[in-house]
């Protein structure tokens, strides 16, 4: 047993039992982020903030909210939206805040894309976000069945199907996930267990793994410079915190972090009070009808690319292009042949790569959610073939890059 | 200044992408239809001055309390909701607030050639049905002046406009068709609360078998109102009363004819129900705001502290 | 070091600054738990009394607890005390006993006696007399007489009639 002094403050005490002033200057105050470093750097913090407002929002809907075919509208749509006192600030904080997550989640992805964060030692904080990008999908999607309206009914209904894996046919399968024949009541119950519980859990492990994956390779900077952050931050402590090429997490990045937070809360909520539509579909607020397909029917504009890639095929080519599409993104530390970590403005051909493939896929964003007609079949087509083919150009491409 | 370069870039992609998939493809999806202010233009404006007090005996004398009540002037339905519905389809309306919420115009046309007025030929004359609602053929004196008196008399027995509350419009224009479950609305009228389940079962077989008949009469049943604030949108709604055709092609609801100032009451009440907590929003949002610019600022200010020490 | 004071100093406005935003934030958690307006709607029961028998005990459900509401026969209210005469409430001639009928012990529901004209709690044995006074332990109290209104012959629970102000004038109810 180790010995134990008096302590005089309670810092101490605690101290002496969990080493919390070790932990305060690994985790903190000694844990080095490069100077070199703008607001996009920030997107992880925005992150952890928003994945904090829908938790605490979450728990208190979770409060009056019941997972019952029969009642889980009104629950939503009366209980918490009229009768509870701020239920309908939760509810709109919530739906706001889960889509607004995926506009951040997909710049920290675009940002790491671009400045090549993926790269030399970086490969696991990559794939570890794609499988938090992959759960947040799966928590969104299962969180969009409990309000058990018109929406909710029609895309459990459509998704789930997509799971009979075309020609293959497996009915078998569809049913199993459903727990009947069309989405009832073992479905929105078994949807439910997965958006309070399972999927969180995995999103929280997650979120320590992705942690844990930058503690080696560093946080990367706007340059992909390689930066010897031991002898950095020895300057750094020595009192040159001018010339550092380091800053500590906390308070020096912290700070600008929070200032990023800030501007982002108040864009959050002006969405949350005034403009929330986008996020809360008004076609949703019509009542589950299995004998009644709403005329438009669309997943949320952040599936919306991938829908796209899906739709315009013929069924099994289809599926398979929605496939390749969900799994694509994990294979890109692989895929960039390229040694050079730089921002893709200096990589040449890579640059292009980058801008053609975010414009692809927002116009396949905007078409997926347009009803597929003339015009707009066509264009997704396109879109759907162009991005096909620029992930499989992208070895290609970056195979002879010269280094920068 | 890199860093607002980079911040315009995003912006620019964002907004372009909120443009792409919510006021462009929904543009797309729903045409916009703008609502010609309640005129009803396409009715020929009352020639004759109406007289409420020959009004009233014309009214008498007509028929109209045949099937209609009036029960401001101590005439009751002749029938129950359900009776009414088995003969006719649907409850005629009670007459008491109708000259307060419905437009003259569209009034004297309801009278001479209801069809017409409701626009639902397509259901019925054209459709081999007859419409429940005979229209007035006149008591051998001039018709249009006959009209005009009736009219003249349901306005002079109407409650001024400013106390019709938003939910006696509601009733009035919509209520027998539509349910409103978030306000205890059923289409028999106002759910009460029962001691006894035996009670409550009875009124809900009541509540079922007029459904039956007025989903037998239209086609499908009406649906319920609560939420359509918030499923369909003010403009939506509005426009729709106006003129249901323009929205939607053959459907069995009939123009209602409500007045400019009524259907704001009708929407008035549907945001009372399906939205009620619209104006604490407004008010709680405003407070979070202030919070949260000075949030922003101490923040900055907080970070150029730091910050200063770096560069 | 005069930097590093503004530095922290900052610092802690900025945190306070959030700090508050989280008390308004508990602040709408804590409203978030308060009972439903359609629960305290609820919170009012109409009871007819005039068809009610003597000696034979009605129970009524308010706000989710039984109501204890008997008709006293005149043979009892000939015998009463005057502090049990005091908790009576009177329609009429009818004296009858009106309370939630919840052992004030650890809240059981007591079980009427016809033939003994008292009430008895099965869970640890305690006893109250036909007014709904303890008078056998472990309950420390009588049972409690909830707000009442009386309007004719219609009892309202929930509501504070001048009957029950009065009782609570005279201390009848604690």
């Amino acid at each position: 047993m180790a010995h134990f002094e008096k302590a005089h403050s309670l810092e101490e005490w605690l101290d002496q039992r969990l080493a919390i002033k070790t932990l305060r200057r690994v985790l903190a105050e000694e844990y080095w982020i490069p100077k070199n470093i703008n607001f996009l750097w920030a997107m992880g913090m925005v992150l952890a903030v928003t994945f904090g407002i829908l938790v605490v929002s979450g728990i208190f809907l979770l409060c009056y909210y019941q997972p019952n075919v029969n009642l889980a509208f009104d629950s939503v749509n009366y209980t918490i939206m009229q009768e509870v006192e701020f239920g309908w600030l939760w509810r709109h904080v919530h739906a706001v805040a889960a889509s607004v997550v995926f506009l951040i989640i997909y710049i920290h992805m675009f940002t790491g894309i671009y400045y090549g964060s993926y790269k030399k030692g970086r490969e696991l904080i990559w794939i570890s976000g794609m499988l938090l990008f992959v759960s947040f999908s799966a928590e969104a999607f299962s969180g969009y069945m409990l309000p058990w309206g018109q929406m909710s009914y029609w895309a459990g209904m459509v998704i789930t199907n997509l799971f009979s894996l075309g020609s293959l046919e497996l009915n078998g399968l569809v049913e199993w996930i459903r727990g009947d024949y069309v989405p009832g009541q073992a479905f929105l119950n078994r949807f439910f267990m997965l958006h309070v519980f399972l999927m969180p859990l995995i999103i929280m492990a997650l979120i320590g793994l992705h942690f844990g994956t930058l503690r080696i390779p560093h946080v990367n900077n706007q340059d992909g410079e390689e930066i010897d952050f031991e002898e950095e931050a020895k300057k750094y402590l020595s009192g040159k915190k001018k010339e550092a090429k380091v800053i500590r997490f906390q308070p020096d990045f912290l700070s600008k972090d929070m200032f990023v937070v800030a501007v982002f809360l108040i864009f959050f909520f002006y969405l949350v009070f005034w403009h929330y539509d986008f996020a809360m579909d008004p076609i949703n607020f019509d009542p589950a009808d299995g004998l009644k397909t709403p005329t438009h029917i669309y997943p949320e504009w952040y599936f919306l690319w991938s829908y796209e890639i899906l739709r315009p095929f013929p069924k099994d080519p289809g599926l398979i292009a929605f496939g390749f599409a969900q799994v694509i993104f994990f294979l890109l530390p692989f895929l960039d042949r390229s040694p050079n970590v730089a921002p893709a403005s200096r990589r040449g051909k890579f640059a292009v790569w980058f801008w053609v493939l975010l414009v692809d896929m927002i116009v396949l964003t905007v078409m997926g959610k347009l009803p597929p007609m003339g015009i707009y079949s066509t264009i997704g087509l396109l879109a759907a073939s162009l991005f096909i083919i620029l992930w499989i150009a992208l070895p290609f491409i970056t195979k002879n890059e010269k280094a920068v | 200044m890199k860093e607002l370069k980079i911040l315009a870039v995003v912006v620019f992609f964002t907004l372009l992408t909120y443009w792409g998939v919510e006021p462009y493809a929904h543009s797309v999806m729903h045409p916009h239809i703008e609502s010609k202010g309640f005129k009803y233009d396409d009715l020929k404006p009352l020639a004759k001055k109406g007289d409420a007090a020959k009004g009233a005996e014309t009214f008498m004398n007509a028929g109209c309390i045949g099937c209609h009540g009036v029960k401001s002037q101590g005439m009751p339905a002749p029938m129950d909701p359900n009776a009414a519905a088995a003969s006719f389809g649907v409850n005629p309306p009670d007459l008491s607030d109708a000259g307060a919420v419905y437009d003259a115009k569209f009034l004297a046309d309801l009278i001479a050639n209801p069809e017409h007025a409701l626009m639902v030929e397509h259901k019925f004359s054209k459709a081999g049905r007859s419409f429940p609602m005979t229209a007035f053929y006149g008591l051998g004196g001039d018709k249009d002046q006959e009209i005009a008196d009736i009219v003249a008399y349901l306005q002079s027995i109407a409650p001024k406009a400013e106390k019709v509350t938003p939910k006696m419009a509601y009733e009035a224009a919509c209520g027998r068709c539509h349910a409103m479950h978030y306000d205890k609305w059923t289409q028999i009228g106002e759910r009460p609360t029962f001691k006894y389940k035996i009670d409550e079962l009875k009124f809900e077989e009541k509540v079922l078998d007029y459904q039956d008949k007025l989903t037998k009469y239209l086609g499908k049943l009406p649906p319920d109102l609560s939420m359509y604030i918030r499923s369909r949108g003010e403009h939506y709604i509005n426009t729709f009363m106006e003129d249901p055709q323009a929205l939607l092609p053959g459907t069995a609801m009939p123009r209602v004819g409500v007045s400019k100032e009524s259907a704001e009451k009708v929407l008035e009440y549907l945001t009372e129900v399906g939205d009620r907590k619209h104006a604490e929003r407004d008010s709680v949002g405003k407070i979070v705001m202030i919070y949260m610019f000075i949030f922003a600022f101490l923040a900055y200010l907080w970070k150029q502290s730091i910050w200063k020490e770096l560069h | 070091m005069a930097d590093n004071g503004r530095r922290d100093f900052m610092g802690k406005v900025f945190g306070g600054w959030a700090a508050l935003g989280g008390l308004g934030a508990l602040y709408a958690a804590k409203k978030s738990w308060d009972p439903l307006p359609s629960v305290k709607a609820a919170g009012f029961t109409k009871v007819d009394l005039s068809a009610a028998e003597p000696n034979v005990l009605n129970i009524e459900k308010w706000r989710g607890k039984p109501i204890f509401i008997l008709k006293k026969t005149p043979e009892i209210v000939a015998k009463q005390t005057k502090e049990e005469s005091a908790r009576d409430v009177v329609v009429g001639k009818d004296h009858f006993l009106v309370c939630i009928g919840l052992c004030t012990h650890l809240g059981c529901i007591p079980a009427y006696r016809p033939d003994k004209h008292d009430f008895k709690c099965a869970c640890h044995g305690g006893e109250f007399d036909v007014s709904g006074i303890n008078t056998l332990p472990p309950p420390p109290s009588p049972m409690v007489i909830p707000p009442f209104k009386i309007e004719g012959t219609t009892l309202i629970l929930g509501e504070e009639g001048p009957e029950y102000k009065k009782m609570k004038e005279a201390g009848v109810i604690a």
